[in-house]
This record gives structure tokens, C-alpha cells and sequence, in this order.
């Protein structure tokens, strides 16, 4: 056993396979969210560049002006829709909004908290994400 | 991995075969689990149990699982089968459609031997929050005999009163996935039952309980723990619609 306590540890929780479109909207969660963050980061250190002067801004500007800079900040374009959309979904039922009402459960027990309309979030949230992207990709490889 | 040939048993002429592969690991001697595969007849309606113990009856009398009523009441038999927290006695193996079926203990859960994991931390955390109505007075000192309740009161908590704690839910949660001090939505969602039930004057002192950094606010909403649970109590909407009261969403 990998340990005492027999956890499955970070392997177990970001598998998303066993438990449906949410555990996968967990996933893509965490995921752009630590994405962001080292955006977040990294935008701060290179927009500090421009401290350098005239010189520095252009090679920052040239940095994302390439293929993989064009196709990093459409990665960024779409964690972003994705992490707000979805964002907004999960406050809402965290505050209990949507989430269903509590009743005598029947066999075969489909949880109320799964409802469509949680799922109807997630996948507009992957949707808008998708859209995103490949606008800025029209965008930002169509000049 | 070991395994062991088939016997003939006693079941019906029309019973299929399985394959299952069950974890074995005794933390007093072995360093990690292996699987031993044992040939299974089953039929429409046989159980995992009734798999499980068929294989002591006739293969290996020293595969340890804990289990009691045989009929989801007691909770005693969650263990993972084909990678999902499930109650041994109330999936039939037919439900799952495979040939080779795994069977491990419980995530999250310090394994005791092979299939059998401790539940001390579960009921810890479950007499944690105070699992019963915290108010002065009582029925028995109470001139009206009885606390009444509304049908409509009743249905406010009455589904998470199903809870039979048998530790799916917190063995399916992936934030229990890594942290061990988290409370877990057995007992949040219990916490939940109790601060909705109208005869309760407990709510603030449970609040304040699970108002914790590794308390209600860890749930990420991943709604695993409702899925796998076998009574249908779904943690995931208690925990949320519990968060609304701290929110100040609901009242």
C-alpha cells in the first residue's frame, strides 16, 4: 500500500473517467485555474520588460507575436471563459442555488444535485471555452 | 498475481463465469497489495458478497471482508469494484457486464487486511458535528410528549437520515483524495440533517464546527460523493444547500 492511510492521492483525484461530465468539469477547473495563475504570473514578470524600455516592449511584443505565442494566449483565451463560466456555476450551487430540493429519494437514487442544469453549465462552459479560442485563433492567425 | 482453478458449485445449470480479481494485503507482513483471480459462477442475480464469500467458501477461506446484513442496511461492505466505491451486497455482478472484475478495499480508509478497511475516522468525524437534536428541553420532560413536525418539515432532512455510513461517499470524494484532516461529506451532509430538522436547536454550534479551513469550505462540488452513494442521500446537495446557510442564501 502506497500509504497508511491508503489515499489515493493527487493520481486519484484528477482521474476523471469514473464519475461523469462533473468530475471532469473538476478537472478542467483546477486545471485552468492553475493555468491562470502562471499566466497571471508570467504576464506581470514580461510586462515589467517594458521597464527596459522601447527595446524590451518589442522583444516582449515579439515573443507573442509568433506561432506559439498565438497559440498559448488562445490556450489562455479559452481557460479563461472556461474558469469563469464554469466559476460562476459552481458559486452559484456552493450558495445552494440550483441544486435541487431535498426529497424522499426513489430507487434507482439519480442525485438531484446532478441535474441537467448543472450539466447544461458544464458544457456551455466547454462550448463558450472551444468558441473562445478558436475566435482569437481566427483573430489572431487571420492578419 | 496468483490464481486459483475453477471448482464446479452448486449453481444453476444457466450461471455464467467471472473472473475476479481481489486485492490482497495484509499490513503486518506484505509491503504493498497484489491481486489473486478467482473463477466464479454467477447468475442474474447474484451479489458481489455472495461472489466474494463463495470464493472463502471454496478457494481461499482467508480473504478478509467485513459485512453484516447483506441487504444495504448496514454498511459494513463498501469496496471499490471496477475502480467505483460500491456496496458489495447490493451491486450484482451482472450489473457490470465484464468478465475480469476488480476488487479493491476502500480509498481513503487505512486498510485493516485485503477488502476490510477502519472506519474509526469516519464515525470520529461523524460524532464530531453532534448526530443528534441539541435543544434544553426534552420529549420526556416536554408537556406536549412529542416534537411535531410538519410533512414539509420532515421532507427537509428526512433524505439524509438514509445515511447508513458506509464511507462510498468519502471514499469517492477527490478532495478526501488528498487531505487528510478534511471532514468529508458523510459528516457534512449529516451536519446538514441535522441543522434542517426543524425540532434541532443545534445550528450554531454545528456551524461552527465545520466553518473550518479543512471543514464545508473544501468541498469543491465534484458531486462524486452523491453518485456513488447507495441510499440515495446525495452529501453533495446537503453540503451546498449547508454552505447556503453560512452564505446567508438561506435562512
Amino acid at each position: 500500500m502506497p500509504n497508511d492511510e491508503h489515499r489515493e492521492g493527487i493520481g486519484g483525484m484528477i482521474n476523471p473517467r469514473r464519475y461523469g461530465i462533473e468530475r471532469v468539469a473538476y478537472l478542467l477547473m483546477r486545471l485552468s485555474g492553475l493555468g491562470l495563475l502562471a499566466y497571471f504570473i508570467g504576464h506581470i514578470y514580461e510586462t515589467s520588460n517594458i521597464l527596459r524600455g522601447q527595446v524590451g516592449w518589442d522583444d516582449f511584443m515579439e515573443l507573442i507575436s509568433g506561432t506559439e505565442g498565438h497559440i498559448v494566449m488562445s490556450i489562455v483565451i479559452a481557460m479563461c471563459v472556461f474558469h469563469t463560466v464554469n466559476g460562476v456555476r459552481v458559486m452559484l450551487g456552493h450558495g445552494g442555488v440550483g441544486v435541487g430540493k431535498p426529497a424522499r429519494p426513489d430507487y434507482p437514487y439519480d442525485p438531484a444535485s446532478q441535474n441537467y442544469r448543472h450539466k447544461i453549465g458544464i458544457y456551455s462552459a466547454i462550448v463558450l471555452a472551444a468558441v473562445a479560442m478558436m475566435y482569437g485563433l481566427a483573430v489572431m492567425f487571420g492578419e | 498475481m496468483a490464481q486459483v482453478s475453477s471448482i464446479s458449485n452448486e449453481q444453476s445449470p444457466t450461471a455464467k463465469s467471472v473472473t475476479l480479481k481481489i486485492s490482497r494485503y495484509n499490513p503486518e507482513h506484505d509491503e504493498s497489495s497484489q491481486f489473486m483471480e478467482f473463477p466464479v459462477k454467477y447468475d442474474q442475480l447474484s451479489t458481489f458478497l455472495e461472489a466474494i464469500l463463495d470464493v472463502k467458501k471454496h478457494f481461499d477461506h482467508s480473504v478478509a471482508v467485513r459485512y453484516s446484513c447483506r441487504q444495504a442496511t448496514c454498511g459494513s461492505c463498501g469496496m471499490i469494484i471496477n475502480g467505483k466505491p460500491r456496496l458489495a451486497c447490493f451491486t450484482k455482478i451482472s450489473e457490470l457486464d465484464s468478465n475480469v472484475i476488480t476488487v479493491e478495499p476502500m480509498n481513503n480508509f487505512p486498510v485493516i487486511r485485503d477488502l476490510a478497511v477502519k472506519f474509526e475516522k469516519l464515525f470520529d468525524t461523524h460524532q464530531k458535528i453532534k448526530p443528534y437534536l441539541i435543544r434544553d428541553d426534552t420529549e420526556l420532560v416536554s408537556d406536549e410528549k412529542e416534537f411535531l413536525q410538519t410533512p414539509e418539515e420532515v421532507e427537509q432532512y428526512i433524505q439524509f437520515a438514509n445515511c447508513i455510513k458506509c464511507g462510498l461517499c468519502n471514499s469517492a470524494c477527490p478532495t478526501m483524495a488528498t487531505d487528510s484532516s478534511f471532514v468529508g461529506p458523510q459528516a457534512l451532509a449529516q451536519a446538514y440533517r441535522y441543522v434542517a430538522d426543524s425540532r434541532d436547536k443545534g445550528k450554531d454550534s454545528r456551524l461552527k464546527i465545520i466553518d473550518d479551513s479543512h471543514g464545508i469550505w473544501r468541498c469543491h462540488f465534484a458531486g462524486s460523493c452523491s453518485q456513488v452513494c447507495p441510499k440515495g442521500v446525495d452529501p453533495a446537495m446537503g453540503i451546498q444547500l449547508l454552505r447556503g446557510y453560512m452564505l446567508g442564501f438561506r435562512s
